[in-house]
């Protein structure tokens, strides 16, 4: 997902503070720290990507997302990724408010349940939809709360969370979400990123 | 102590102000040093010991004729890599081998000061370590780094002395001694002094010695030092060299006989007063009170980076605490970073040969090293 990376750094200004919530092995942090001088730490919850972040020198502090974001003051960050991990939170409302607390802006990526692909799946075949971004079996799943590139925009509209940017992503395509294309980009898009701030 | 084996001694003449009031002048701080000081100096890194530690970090030591405490953290090739970096240990002041502790004696009187001692803090025993910065003419160390009493070192350290750190890696330990820590200390020196021998601290002096004391005190921290699990895979119920229960208070079990050894082969190697002097020390500090209940204050303007380290199956220092620090870290933006062990081996854990832990430390420093 390069991609991606390109989008959420063009999104990120220059020498600020970053947190990326769930860094997994540290690629995103590695890439934005190369192109964006930006000053940024992780958080992740499995030892051995910590391991990972570690051995490409990148600062990384051992947590779980739903309980230790409270640890870091409000607006402590100018930004807060959270990248292709929402869907896999106990309480992703909760999660969505703690990071426009910590983070002055959040970078918000989810993997769009509302894809034709994967509406298609369903329709056809009538077993939960596998597709390259999502990869598991219903029963292994990490995903409790997939949600539709539309339903995240209604969330934050009804949250009154500002909705800086929305990009849509389709394989190498990105282009803008709005409530007029909003129908359209939510069957063709792979992947949604918004930049949110409250 | 046998006078063939070579203690290097370095003798502080500029006086230091102790937390108790007074002041102490012309002692010694005993010390080691492993690798070689390169020309920029800058591959510095400052160990401090933990309890019943000593100078004697790594390779033999020359007391014990065993390894030195962190052998497997610390030598040419190892976590801490003795080819590249320049490490120094030395032993605090309040202990017994070669740093000024109650084993001294007293010019004035002749007499070895006993209790007579003046009681020292770990912020004392950081301040007094600090003169080997002069000594050795290094402006800045790379690193700092202990476990245990030895990461208390390093987050005073980092405290009193905000930019003489590019690095600083405490481990399996704690701001502020918790009610726990001072009672398992006030059992070893209650024991101590419950000693027929201890004699009010003078016992060097009367040519005794509170064996039976100290080797309870330090079974009774043994046991803290290690993990239920760890204690029950190792030991279980079985018994020492027997088929059956001898119906006697004798160590039936080989828990009883390990413990007993552990007794028994820690006092020929440690003073029973400096035992006393250092755990409370230990419960003496308190970093959070130190700073008027923040602890972020204490780091208040540190550009020192962080590696806090914290072991599963530790519960005498446990993560929850080692956690706090970095919490308080967090809180002023301090570049932290923070990692729990998996290990069944309790607070001991650091001591050990566990490989993902001695890995995140090479990899740490290594990185820390290059980036500096």
């Amino acid at each position: 997902m390069k991609q991606e990376f390109k989008i959420i750094a063009n999104l990120i200004d220059k020498k600020t503070r970053v947190l990326d919530v769930g860094c997994g092995d540290g690629t995103l942090m590695e890439f934005l720290k190369k192109n964006r001088q930006i000053d940024i730490r992780g958080i992740e919850i499995s030892k051995i990507n910590i391991q990972k972040c570690i051995r490409k020198g990148l600062t990384v502090i051992e947590g779980d997302a739903e309980k230790d974001l409270s640890q870091f003051p409000d607006g402590s960050f100018d930004f807060v990724i959270l990248s292709q991990t929402l869907q896999a939170f106990l309480n992703p409302e909760k999660v969505i408010s703690e990071l426009l607390r910590v983070g002055k802006k959040a970078i918000v990526t989810i993997p769009n349940f509302g894809y034709w692909k994967v509406r298609l799946h369903l329709l056809i075949k009538g077993t939960m939809p596998i597709t390259r971004s999502l990869p598991d079996e219903w029963y292994n799943t990490p995903n409790l709360h997939m949600c539709t590139i539309k339903d995240f925009f209604n969330f934050c509209e009804n949250r009154k969370i500002n909705l800086y940017k929305s990009i849509a992503l389709q394989n190498l395509k990105s282009s803008k979400i709005t409530s007029n294309n909003l129908t359209l980009k939510n069957l063709t898009a792979v992947l949604g990123i918004f930049l949110i701030e409250k | 102590m046998s006078k063939e084996i070579n203690i290097k001694n370095l003798i502080i003449d500029k006086p230091l102000k102790l937390d108790c009031g007074q002041t102490i002048n012309n002692f010694p701080i005993a010390y080691e040093t492993y690798g070689d000081l390169n020309e920029k100096k800058d591959n510095v890194i400052l160990i401090f010991h933990a309890l019943t530690g000593d100078q004697f970090v790594s390779g033999s030591n020359p007391i014990t004729k065993k390894d030195g405490w962190w052998s497997y953290a610390v030598g040419p090739g190892k976590a801490v890599d003795t080819n590249k970096y320049f490490v120094i240990c030395s032993n605090v002041i309040g202990g017994c081998l070669g740093s000024f502790g109650p084993n001294a004696t007293n010019p004035e009187t002749n007499k070895i000061y006993g209790t007579s001692f003046p009681i020292i803090t770990i912020n004392d025993m950081v301040n007094a370590q600090y003169n080997l910065l002069d000594y050795f003419k290094i402006k800045k160390l790379f690193a700092v780094m202990g476990g245990s009493m030895g990461g208390m070192q390093v987050l005073q350290f980092v405290s009193n002395f905000p930019d003489k750190a590019v690095i600083a890696i405490p481990i399996a330990c704690t701001s502020s001694h918790s009610a726990q820590n001072i009672a398992f200390n006030e059992l070893g020196r209650q024991s101590i002094m419950a000693d027929a021998n201890w004699l009010n601290g003078d016992y060097s002096n009367q040519d005794k010695n509170p064996n039976k004391g100290l080797s309870v005190a330090r079974m009774a921290a043994h046991i803290t030092y290690l993990s239920k699990n760890g204690l029950q895979e190792k030991f279980g119920r079985k018994l020492q060299e027997r088929d059956n229960l001898k119906f006697s208070f004798d160590a039936d079990f080989q828990i009883e006989s390990y413990l007993r050894h552990q007794g028994s082969v820690f006092v020929d190697r440690f003073d029973a007063n400096s035992y006393l002097y250092i755990t409370r020390a230990m419960d003496y500090f308190d970093l959070i009170k130190e700073h008027g209940g923040n602890l972020s204050k204490a780091f208040a303007n540190t550009r020192t980076k962080f590696l806090v380290i914290s072991f599963t199956s530790d519960w005498l220092y446990p993560t929850s605490e080692n956690k706090e620090i970095v919490i308080a870290l967090n809180a002023i933006g301090a570049d932290v970073g923070f990692v729990e062990i998996e290990s069944d081996k309790g607070h001991d854990s650091f001591l050990l040969n566990i490989p993902e832990f001695l890995t995140t430390l090479k990899e740490y420093i290594n990185t820390s090293y290059l980036k500096k």
